[in-house]
């Protein structure tokens, strides 16, 4: 059976042209637990989330890697977001994991006092996530992220990356990447959409406290995904991964086009995909066919003014954020 | 064991023998110290089972809580002013989960003008936030009220702060008989969690809640501290029991229902007032005190029955709802509706200036003879303020008002910049 790395596959999958294969194709032991009647379903069917939503389907694979990662013991708290609201509108929940939804800007401490409660009374065995949006994590969150970082509390903290306030309606965030439209950032004047050169990258200030781990991911390879949370849950201490998750409702996308859109941002390079322990880098994903990066933009309703002639320079900025990842985070 | 101990060492300790699992921490002044301490407890290992944590804002420090209270943790943090307004979100986030954390409050003005001494302008500031509020006259008092907190919070399930007034409490040594260990065990059960984070029953906590629910679910708030009127007198009894001594409950009454003249008040202001009434009845006057134990829930019904024999009431605070006047005062006019008493409202004590007998007296004159104004702010200088008021009138630019009186009062010599 070929797998992933090899020069030569045996077999001819049935969805050519992607990298993806098709369970039932594959040896059983090669098969996504997720597609066992036996998987966590720590967030189960039936909640609200967008048709093509990234971030339920991102949200779905990590907290179930993360129960097989730990026997099944998660506790989670969530930060306001979509997340919270598509999962418990009252009197209804699809967590099967005890979860708590606090506030906005607090999640990173809620999850230090879980971690702190469980210290006291000595219980090793069960684990803390907390979760939030990139809003709720790089603006209003900021604070009390860095000092769950900073104490290094035994929590792991999920970023689930849509580059927007999508809840409210599509505004910018400190993870707006840019030239990108949000309700805030809207494509007029000299130089439409999000200003270039400002914002923060998360990942690389969470490097910067040399916690035990810091890893980026994908919808696009959730075996990834999984491999890097269960990872996450053999350190102790404070960890933090990002997801990029697609928002068609906030980037104007094609919903069937999520998981197509989530590759392409890693093959064009707007999306590295790297592990860093203790600060320091230790691996990053090759890109594997380099993708131009107007190919990814022109599917996203959010890009269309950059696709201009009027807006060159901004297409060149965008161009040189991807050609700045690839050198920094060694992506060729 | 009597002691000789500052305010915030003997709460630190009360605190400690209270058994909390989950201890935030953020300074500020003036209730650092008991969060000081603390630490030192936890380090030293005389305070087991308990993790402290180094937050890095009081909001962080109350979500901290947030957590670990509902991860079964006996959870305890302290703040005071800034602090308070800063953790806000998060304050009334903890009442409406209904989580039993402790909370001192070392009462202090709020800025701006930045001020780091006593009055009550933050308790104030929560007064709707769901918070069960409770108010100490000394310090043997908030010892014994925190340690009475721990029990009322965990019965209602709902979060306790315990006010006691920065720098006149929380500075000040003084006797205090410190409860031994085995009396609060006798008195605080261990904390049963009335909803628990838990991998074996897993329950989600914090759920939206829309227009079909919300009514009910903020009535029940509000039923909870209705509740608590009760609770909170029940415990007080049980405390005199294993104690000895009398502290806490809804109300203390000095002479009130027998009195012509009544005080209303919080907290450490009491005990002046005390000093006060004592003097004067020595010269034959009637006055008489009712001290406010309990804030939230306000105990309408134990005032009106102390108050409903007074010739006129004096609500004497420290702290005021700027463009309308006296929160407390118009708490008791409400609760002393239908009474016809006549009720005067002073504010004084602002920012830590100090109560003196002398100035009370005053308003004790003024009320004997019909001549106490509806509310008045004790000791204001009003040829200060005047003085302001015209300049403003007079010069648009008339420069940051705090630095202007500053500079009339001679506090500060330096010259105009502007």
């Amino acid at each position: 059976m070929a797998k992933q790395g090899t020069n030569h596959q045996t077999v001819k999958f049935y969805q050519t042209g992607t990298f993806t294969v098709g369970n039932r194709l594959l040896d059983e032991n090669y098969r996504t637990v997720q597609a066992t009647q036996e998987r966590c379903n720590t967030i189960d069917s039936g909640h609200r989330a967008c048709q093509g939503c990234g971030q339920a389907l991102g949200a779905r694979y990590a907290l179930d890697a993360a129960m097989r990662a730990t026997n099944n013991k998660i506790i989670a708290a969530n930060a306001t977001g979509c997340l919270e609201v598509f999962t418990t509108p009252y009197p209804e929940t699809a967590w099967n994991i005890p979860w708590i939804h606090s506030l906005f800007g607090n999640v990173a401490s809620v999850a230090s006092g879980i971690a702190a409660s469980l210290k006291a009374k000595g219980d090793t065995e069960t684990r803390v996530i907390a979760q939030g949006g990139d809003g709720g994590s790089t603006d209003i969150g900021f604070a009390t992220l860095s000092g769950m970082f900073d104490r290094n509390d035994d929590v792991l903290y999920i970023c689930y990356d849509n580059g927007g306030y999508m809840n409210t309606g599509v505004q910018r965030s400190s993870a707006t990447p840019g030239g990108a439209r949000t309700s805030t950032t809207m494509p007029v004047g000299d130089n439409p959409g999000s200003s270039f050169n400002t914002g923060k990258f998360l990942p690389a200030i969470a490097m910067a406290h040399e916690i035990p781990y810091v890893a980026t991911a994908s919808v696009h390879d959730l075996h990834d995904l999984e491999r890097k949370v269960e990872k996450a849950m053999s350190f102790h201490g404070a960890r933090y991964i990002q997801i990029n998750v697609p928002c068609p409702l906030g980037w104007g996308s094609d919903p069937a086009l999520t998981i197509k859109l989530a590759r392409m941002g890693v093959e064009s390079g707007l999306v590295p995909l790297f592990e860093a322990e203790n600060g320091d880098l230790i691996n990053s994903t090759k890109i594997r066919y380099r993708i131009p990066v107007e190919d990814y933009l022109q599917l996203q309703r959010r890009y269309s003014h950059i696709l201009k002639p009027a807006n060159q320079h901004q297409l060149a900025s965008i161009r040189a954020l991807a050609d700045k990842n690839i050198k920094r985070y060694n992506l060729l | 064991m009597l002691k000789q101990i500052s305010g915030s060492i003997a709460v630190a300790k009360a605190v400690a023998l209270c058994r909390p699992e989950v201890v935030p921490c953020y300074p500020i002044t003036p209730q650092t110290h008991i969060v000081e301490h603390l630490s030192t407890l936890v380090k030293s290992g005389e305070l087991k089972n308990c993790t402290y944590e180094n937050v890095e804002s009081e909001f962080a420090a109350m979500s901290v809580c947030i957590g670990s209270s509902a991860t079964g943790a006996r959870s305890y943090t302290a703040t005071a002013s800034q602090g308070l307004l800063y953790m806000m979100e998060a304050v009334y986030n903890a009442s409406g989960l209904g989580l039993p954390i402790v909370m001192t409050l070392g009462n202090r003005a709020i800025g701006a003008p930045i001020n780091i001494w006593n009055d009550h302008s933050d308790a104030m500031s929560v007064r709707d936030a769901g918070w069960i509020q409770l108010f100490v006259e000394n310090n043997q008092q908030a010892v014994d009220v925190h340690i009475q907190a721990f029990k009322l919070a965990e019965a209602l399930s709902l979060p306790v702060m315990v006010n006691m007034d920065g720098f006149i409490l929380t500075h000040a040594i003084t006797r205090v008989d410190m409860p031994e260990q085995s009396q609060v065990d006798q008195f605080l059960p261990s904390f049963i969690p009335r909803q628990l984070l838990d991998t074996s029953a897993p329950l989600t906590i914090g759920a939206m809640v829309g227009p079909d629910a919300f009514t009910e679910v903020r009535y029940l708030a509000h039923e909870k501290q209705q509740q608590a009127l009760s609770i909170i007198e029940k415990q007080a009894r049980q405390f005199e029991e294993i104690f000895g001594r009398d502290s806490g409950g809804l109300v203390k009454s000095y002479d009130a229902e027998s009195s012509d003249i009544v005080f209303v008040a919080m907290g450490s202001v009491v005990g002046t007032l005390q000093a006060l009434a004592s003097e004067l009845r020595e010269q034959g006057q009637s006055i008489g005190i009712l001290s406010l134990r309990s804030f939230r829930p306000f105990p309408i019904k134990s005032i009106r029955n102390a108050l409903k024999s007074a010739k006129q009431i004096i609500v004497f605070e420290k702290s005021f709802a700027v463009g309308m006047g006296g929160v407390l005062a118009s708490e008791v006019h409400m609760a002393t509706h239908g009474l016809h008493i006549k009720i005067n409202s002073i504010i004084g004590g602002l920012g830590g200036r100090t109560i003196t007998v002398k100035s009370l007296k005053n308003i004790v004159d003024l009320a004997s003879k019909g001549e106490l104004e509806h509310e008045t702010f004790m000791d204001l200088d009003l040829e200060t303020v005047e003085k302001e008021i015209n300049r403003q009138r007079s010069e648009p630019s008339s420069g940051s008002t705090a630095e202007n009186i500053l500079r009339d009062m001679g506090v500060v010599s330096a010259s105009k910049t502007h």
